[in-house]
């Protein structure tokens, strides 16, 4: 905690804010029939992905999951080239062909969302072998969910990455389930950092909903890495505060349990420590959000005017020239 | 009769069989009390305790396991959420399910199904709207079904259960909110038996699952230009209905073959190689295929549509014979 600063914090706090923001934004359009396709949203997992993301670079790669969305704005991408993605125009991140399942940026170091639960274990482990291979100091993050540990994806990679010592971080967002299974019914385990143990490689299990304890815990994971010293598992305590995606009203979930998570819900702790430390008041915190709510709207109206790509092209980027 | 959507037809053809054969039991990903990701099995998991089990995110087992309980005495019916995680559990399919049969010199028995929903339109893009029949249609040892009508899929998820081999049951995402007449209680369609869904006399348009009932709407409009086109649903892929397509042909001496897959080594072609070496001098014109094109889905809805075969495409192809 200690080496958490106020600037840190307070970008924590704009980074947060941006994910919320950004998925209010996107249930909203979608509810109101203006977003092809599906969402999954990240609401009330944004200390995950902020923390994390806080110790990488752009050389540093991660791979992300269907609940993408949180990982991209953490790892520096930019609100209206993703809003643009979700309308399907030719000015998103991927130019309108692959939604928000699929957003990528590899200049931004991120290889993607994916549509396959478990499919970015191993090419986390792939981008980190390379970055091991080119010495280039530079690490992979891999984020899953705690679902997606049960895919052997997750266990292969997991292998790999330790016998070849790799530099790369798994981070479990563990909202405790799989669509509609609760974890308890999906494995036999409480925390998923013990599958580490059979890897021979650190695992630890934190609150995900607090920020800087995220922050401090990958920032350790990630300068091991960066030194040689290989891979390590940390798994996040988390909620996310939606259905599975957007049209699921997550009726398997426990409204008391419910309803306690969003006491805990990341933003309201951080802005709770940010007062209580003296970090910003109400009145500051209050002009960043409105700060950020633009933002969001102008990405929106970007979006909104962005054309569609043009059917010509549909044949384009299949194969590399 | 009962009026069904496909989604009820599937289910009550699973259960009718699972009130038939105690050995018939469901797994999946939701499959339980959540009732499945498309709603297919609801209601299924409190009408049979026991016999309707989620499983982990784990398709390699879910697959695996099926083929171990089928050759160990039981009639699994898994479900794949959508057709294109069979990436995940391909070895299981065609390394093992559809080969130790032969393998084992004929003693094994491999009495499984693998649900799973496929195809487009729905803007769901590269990873959740593919028509990837045709990798299953290539492993000898597997039957493939797709059915396009209420009717049919529950006649043939009864027939799939019932088969002594690994059954790929493919249903389509588009057709599982579609209603229709379907017959109460046991209800068997056989395997290998395509269906006329409409008769006609001046070209053949061969189609399965939703492309059939793209086919047809192309037939009507084609009707009213004065060619009279008749719609054969294959229904079932592997084991093929060869003798159905070549009457068709028989008769009408053109052949236009529509399939929402990619055209590269897609089944269109099979059914194109049959009737060029069984049928060649049945045909007036070249075999025209409609199919989408040669890329990952896209996104967006413009490029999906252009992407996906439709009725004006098939309206050009069927003229183009003429
Ligand atoms: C291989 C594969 N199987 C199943 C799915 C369908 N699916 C999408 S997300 C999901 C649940 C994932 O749960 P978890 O990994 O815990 O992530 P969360 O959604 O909770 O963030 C499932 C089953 C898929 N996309 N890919
Ligand atoms: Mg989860």
């Amino acid at each position: 905690m200690s080496d958490v600063t106020k600037e840190q914090l307070l970008d924590f706090y704009k980074t947060m804010l941006t994910i919320r923001k950004f998925e209010d934004k996107a249930a909203e359009l979608f509810a109101a029939g203006r977003l092809p396709g599906f969402v999954h949203l990240y609401s009330g997992e944004e200390a995950v992905a902020t923390g994390v993301c806080a110790s990488l670079t752009n050389k540093d790669y991660i791979t992300s999951t269907h609940r993408g969305h949180g990982h991209l704005i953490a790892k520096g991408g930019q609100v209206d080239k993703m809003m643009a993605e979700l309308f399907a125009k030719v000015t998103g991140y991927c130019k309108g062909r692959g939604g928000s399942m699929h957003i990528a940026d590899v200049d931004l170091g991120i290889l993607g969302a994916n549509g396959i639960v478990g499919a970015g274990q191993p090419i986390a482990v792939g981008a980190a072998f390379a970055n091991q291979y080119l010495k280039n100091d530079a690490v992979s993050v891999c984020f899953f969910g705690d679902a997606a540990s049960n895919r052997g994806t997750f266990h292969e990679a997991l292998n790999l990455a330790s016998v070849w010592k790799l530099p790369v971080i798994f981070v479990c967002e563990n909202n405790r389930f799989g669509i509609s299974m609760n974890q308890k019914d999906h494995m036999n385990i409480v925390d998923v950092s013990q599958r580490a143990i059979s890897y021979g490689i650190p695992g630890v299990t934190i609150d995900g909903n607090d920020v800087a304890a995220v922050y401090e815990t990958a920032k350790d994971a990630i300068s091991r890495a960066r030194k040689g010293e290989g891979p390590s598992l940390i798994e996040c305590k988390t909620w996310r505060h939606y259905g599975h995606f957007q049209g699921d009203a997550g009726l398997y979930k426990d409204v008391q349990e419910q309803e306690e998570w969003l006491k805990k819900d990341p933003i309201l702790k951080l802005e709770e420590k940010l007062k209580v430390l003296n970090f910003a008041k109400d009145t500051e915190l209050k002009e960043i959000r409105q700060q950020i709510q633009g933002q969001i709207d102008a990405a929106v109206a970007f979006a909104e005017n962005s054309p569609e790509p043009s059917t010509e092209d549909v044949l384009a980027d299949v194969y590399a020239p | 009769m009962k009026k069904m959507t496909y989604a009820e037809a599937i289910r009550d053809g699973m259960r009718v069989e699972m009130q038939r054969d105690a050995n018939v039991y469901i797994a999946g990903e939701d499959v339980g009390k959540f009732g499945g990701c498309f709603g297919v099995t609801a209601g299924l998991f409190d009408e049979f305790p026991g016999r309707v089990l989620d499983t982990p995110i784990s398709e390699t087992a879910i697959v695996g396991h099926a083929v171990g309980a089928a050759a160990a005495g039981l009639r699994p019916v898994v479900e794949i959420m959508f057709i294109d995680f069979m990436g995940v559990c391909m070895d299981e399919l065609f390394n093992q399910a559809a080969k130790m049969r032969y393998m084992f010199g004929g003693k094994a028995k491999v009495p499984m199904v693998v649900r799973t929903p496929c195809g487009g339109g729905m803007t769901a893009s590269a990873q959740h709207s593919q028509c990837i029949e045709a990798w299953f249609t290539h492993i000898p040892g597997i039957k493939t079904i797709m059915p396009s009508t209420p009717a049919d899929a529950k006649g043939l998820m009864a027939a799939a259960i019932r088969d002594d081999n690994p059954v790929m049951y493919i249903e389509h995402k588009q057709l599982l909110a579609m209603s229709g007449e379907v017959p109460e209680g046991e209800y068997v369609i056989p395997l290998g038996k395509a269906d006329i869904k409409r008769a006609g006399s001046d070209v053949t348009i061969v189609a399965w699952s939703w492309m059939v009932h793209k086919a047809l709407a192309a037939a009507e409009q084609l009707a009213k230009e004065g060619i009279n086109a008749e719609v054969v649903d294959l229904r079932t892929l592997v084991p093929l209905d060869k003798e159905c397509i070549l009457q068709s042909v028989a008769k009408t001496n053109r052949l236009v073959v529509v399939n929402e897959a990619v055209r590269t080594s897609g089944f269109a072609g099979e059914i194109a190689a049959i009737v060029v070496e069984e049928g060649f001098d049945l045909l007036d014109a070249p075999i025209v295929r409609v199919t989408a094109l040669d890329i990952p889905v896209p996104f967006n809805a413009k490029l999906e549509a252009v992407y996906l075969p439709n009725e004006t495409k098939i309206i050009a192809a069927v003229k183009s014979l003429f």
